[in-house]
């Protein structure tokens, strides 16, 4: 346990080699080795979603998946989604609709809400609650996170292929 | 949304040209929130920072014979091991009581547990060192002897001669007790019908999505200690660490930048961050410290723990004659620090009944230490109680005499035309609005068409249940909160508004922001009343080295109080640079507005010289001013309710669900709400506000309750076990509105944070029992799982 390890992996498609425990897990890695503190850290037990991490195009709980895990994968965070503009409509919905509050759940719920999209392209509202039904949120009540989702899947569905 | 105050025959500043009061407007900087670029205490890293984590006590109570931490100290990376014995040499005990709640008591309690712990939880040891993960791995090795003592734990035998007495030196275990007696109840209920029930709430928390965190960095070279804390009252804090480790406040800076999630959980200062402060002072080097989510359920205030015995009198015309409760609470084995464990007990006294005329009012409230975690306040701070306790008696009487629930609360709510006045605990109302609150929920639900519905579907075997609940809610605290009782908790703010050299505006507050809004409405408020494009206006806050002193954020007072003082301080700003203006232009400060981020002529709006132009000729070029002028671009403000102790709010909720009688299961189906907060600022804020308290009151109706075993083992501390409401399960909610500006300030503000968490839970069990009526049974308990449905049934 106390030896390290040599990983290597891409994050945000930036090549990363480095030495790890291998107990250490991939949110607590994110956040001190490579210093992403977008990704949250709110149960460390795998419940609450706010660690989600997307790894080759599949979301994960970061806190549930150790970093050696990784080895070779293509690892995306909030940072990433956000820089490649991949999901700039989603924030902008979220920022219209006020769909946060204090904003720690909220790189998981984007990321999840984003995962939703991709795989149920015009989501009802049920469908909407049941995907994010993960995603802890204390503060919004969902009910804005909900409006924001199926905003941004109805402008996307009238968006022009 | 109605307007129940008329128009002032003068213009305010409310109704400003391109005014952003009552419009919704995106709050400014979310962008960094979106993109994951926030900077909670949990993200900071400082240089030479080790990280504590402590050693906590596995039984609810016992002494600790001895602590044998060898074996952790010689391992690599650990840089201290620290006792309740060695942290006293730095940092005082202290206790929490209030002179304004006579008789309160409390022990005096320690940073770090010496000698005793008195709950499961309570710290007994600290552990620095270079990680958190070394520190967690020498905790492990540090070996503790514990002699288990017993522990008390239900609060209906903790005043027993038989039950051990938690501190010895208080003689007992009741830490407080009010009684209260207005009108003449006995002779009220003697001509009246009287039903009773015994109303039962889980203990539950709030279950913030951030843990707590702290990094404290004493810099002995400067000798000032610096606190990164996520918390809704950044100089209590200041004031409360310097306090008790022998520090003037000017030693002490706390800042807080983003938080993630209060509701109440950080307006307390805990044992762990006062032993985290020492800890940095001791070690000399900063020390982080944040709560993992077991720590969370053990140590994070919980709240609600309260039976409450309740009766109420009805006339067969339906006239509500009295309320009677008898309240008893547990609050673990500390009064809370600095805000005291007896404010919600107090608080559920105050309340009851506070919608309706009823003149005679009996109350007791007794509160009880116990070896569980320590109760204190949290959203809503005893609305949920004596909402739930009032609105189930009232929906009971209505059963008894066979009223409708409607019909029994339009016979019995305050007029809204009898205000001012007072109800039976005291309680001073300004304008209050029960009626046209209520007329508005009963058009938005459409009442009639789903009463038509419930029996249509009760046929089918379908059984659904309509639930209302009426409440007043307690917001923009003044002194009497805690100053009076001696708690040096400011209950005033103060905005500090300044133009810059290239026009724009920057404001310093002393209010805070976790989410709600704070930086958005204090924006709008002083773009308003300056005339400046909220581009161009910068909010600071949460910094006590660079915000006028005064309460933070909680209470449901930033919107009350903090933004009358921003009102206030904009339109000081604005006469100062009106009358700039005046001298640079050759006119009269009368003759000028700001519009648009220029000044303009008042009478036809000609633009006369930018903001920018004004403030390059005062940064830069004074000498060019007639003589005599001394510009003045900074104004400082500060505001606090005088006339009323607190600015009450009242409301409606109304919840429409269905009850699976095979399995117990409670499907939310709609929720609506009515709601009176003054002046809106931002309606879309105002909005999220209460829906997500609305789904705070919902959890504690449907799933949260932290479950102790009897010997004060807390049995789901963690997030699996301990339910909280989820998307899936939340239905959606309507807000509107009634709107009664207070007229102690010009804003006309009142709160909204409360509101939702308040009435909810009430809304809802009325719901269950409405739906349950054929059955015969009646819950007086929350949460109501499928297992306390299924009993009352008598399925199980």
């Amino acid at each position: 346990m106390s030896t390290p390890v040599s990983v290597s992996l891409l994050v945000n498609g930036e090549p990363i080699d480095a030495f790890v425990l291998p107990r250490l897990n991939l949110a607590d890695f994110l956040r001190e080795n490579l210093k992403l503190t977008g990704t949250h850290i709110g149960c460390e037990h795998g419940v609450c979603g706010a660690c989600t991490v997307r790894i080759d195009g599949e979301i994960v709980r970061s806190c549930l998946m150790l970093t050696v895990q990784a080895q070779g994968a293509s690892v995306e965070t909030i940072e990433g989604l956000s820089d490649s503009g991949e999901i700039a409509d989603l924030q902008a919905a979220f920022r219209e609709r006020n769909a946060l509050q204090c904003g720690y759940c909220t790189p998981g719920m984007l990321m999840t809400a984003q995962d939703l999209l991709k795989h149920l392209p015009v989501p009802d509202r049920q469908a909407i609650r049941e995907h994010l039904s993960g995603n802890y949120c204390r503060c919004t009540g969902y009910q804005a996170i909900v409006d924001a989702v199926e905003a941004t899947a109805r402008m996307r569905a009238e968006r022009p292929a | 949304m109605m307007v129940t105050r008329a128009p002032a025959e003068t213009l305010s500043v409310l109704d400003r040209p391109n005014s952003y009061i009552g419009k919704t407007v995106p709050r400014p900087n979310l962008d960094r929130l979106l993109q994951g670029r926030g900077q909670y205490v949990s993200d900071l890293e400082l240089p030479r920072m080790a990280h504590v984590v402590f050693l906590r006590s596995p039984y609810a109570h016992a002494r600790i014979v001895a602590i044998d931490a060898d074996a952790a100290r010689r391992m690599s990376g650990v840089i201290s091991i620290v006792t309740g014995r060695e942290l006293e040499a730095v940092i005082t005990p202290w206790v929490g009581v209030l002179s304004h709640l006579k008789g309160l008591k409390s022990a005096p309690q320690h940073a770090i547990a010496i000698d005793r712990a008195c709950w499961q939880g309570e710290a007994v040891a600290a552990v620095v060192a270079t990680s958190r993960a070394v520190a967690e791995d020498a905790m492990e090795q540090i070996a503790v002897d514990y002699e288990e003592l017993e522990a008390v734990t239900d609060m209906r035998t903790a005043l027993d001669p038989a039950t051990p007495v938690i501190h010895a030196s208080l003689g007992d275990n009741l830490a407080f007790e009010r009684t209260l007696n207005a009108g003449d109840v006995d002779q009220a209920l003697s001509g009246s019908e009287v039903v009773e029930a015994d109303f039962v709430f889980g203990r539950h928390t709030g279950v913030t999505l951030e843990p707590r965190a702290v990094v404290a960095d004493w810099n002995a070279a400067e000798a000032r200690l610096t606190i990164y804390q996520g918390t809704q009252a950044p100089h209590m804090v200041q004031n409360i660490a310097a306090l008790h480790l022998g520090l003037r406040e000017a030693q002490v800076r706390v800042v807080c930048k983003d938080v993630g999630g209060s509701f109440g959980i950080k307006v307390h200062i805990y044992a762990d961050e006062m032993a985290t402060y020492a800890l940095s002072k001791l070690l000399r080097r900063p020390i982080k410290f944040v709560a993992d989510r077991v720590e969370s359920f053990n140590t994070d205030i919980h709240a609600r723990d309260h039976r409450c015995r309740g009766r109420i009198g009805v006339k067969p015309d339906g006239t509500i004659t009295a309320f009677e409760i008898d309240d008893l609470t547990g609050i673990g084995p500390y009064s809370m620090y600095p805000r005291t464990s007896a404010i919600e007990a107090n608080q559920v006294v105050n309340l009851v009944g506070g919608p309706y005329v009823t003149p005679n009012y009996r109350a007791r409230a007794r509160v009880v230490f116990q070896n569980k975690n320590v109760m204190c306040q949290y959203r809503a701070v005893g609305h949920p109680i004596a909402c739930s306790v009032t609105e189930g008696l009232v929906d009971l009487a209505a059963a008894k005499i066979g009223m409708d629930p409607v019909e029994i609360r339009r016979r019995n709510l305050i007029a809204d035309d009898a205000y001012p006045c007072a109800s039976p605990s005291g309680m001073k109302f300004e304008q209050l609005s029960h009626h046209a609150s209520l007329a508005k929920l009963l058009q938005m639900m459409d009442y009639d068409a789903l009463r038509a519905e419930q029996t249509a579907l009760r046929a089918r075997n379908i059984h659904r249940g309509i639930g209302i609940a009426s409440f007043i809610e307690v917001t923009n605290p003044s002194a009497a909160f805690y100053g009076v009782g001696g708690a040096k908790i400011s209950s005033q703010d103060g905005v500090a508004v300044r133009l810059d050299a290239q026009g724009s505006v920057i404001c310093q507050t002393s209010i805070t922001e976790q989410g709600q809004g704070s930086e958005s409405l204090t924006a709008q408020i002083v773009g308003s009343v300056l005339g400046v494009s909220m581009e161009r206006v910068r909010v600071i806050l949460g910094d006590t080295d660079n915000t006028p002193y005064g309460g933070g954020t909680w209470a449901s007072r930033g919107a009350g109080i903090g933004g009358e003082a921003a009102l206030q301080a904009a339109k000081a700003l604005r006469q100062n640079v009106l009358d700039i203006a005046a001298a640079i232009l050759q006119s009269t400060s009368g003759g000028l507005d700001i519009v648009n981020n220029s000044i303009v002529s008042a009478d036809d709006g000609a633009p006369r010289i930018e903001l920018s132009e004004l403030a390059r000729i005062v940064y830069f070029r004074p000498d060019t001013l007639p003589p005599g002028i001394q510009p003045e671009l900074m104004a400082t403000r500060h505001f606090v309710p005088r006339q009323y102790p607190f600015a009450f709010t009242n409301g409606v909720q109304a919840s429409w669900l269905e009850v699976d009688t095979e399995t117990g299961f409670v499907t939310l189906l709609k929720h609506w709400v009515v709601e009176d907060c003054g002046t809106i600022i931002n309606p879309q804020l105002v909005d999220e506000q209460i829906r997500g308290g609305v789904v705070q009151g919902l959890g504690a109706a449907l799933f949260e309750k932290c479950i102790y075993d009897e010997r004060g083992q807390l049995t789901n501390a963690n997030m699996a076990d301990y339910l909280v409401p989820m998307s899936g399960e939340m239905p959606d909610i309507e807000i509107g509105h009634v709107v009664s500006p207070t007229r102690e300030s010009e804003l006309g503000a009142k709160g909204a944070g409360e509101a939702g968490t308040a009435g909810a839970a009430a809304a809802v069990a009325n719901a269950v029992n409405d739906a349950l009526r054929p059955f015969g049974a009646t819950i007086t308990e929350i949460p109501l799982t499928p297992q306390v449905i299924l009993t009352a049934l008598g399925r199980i």
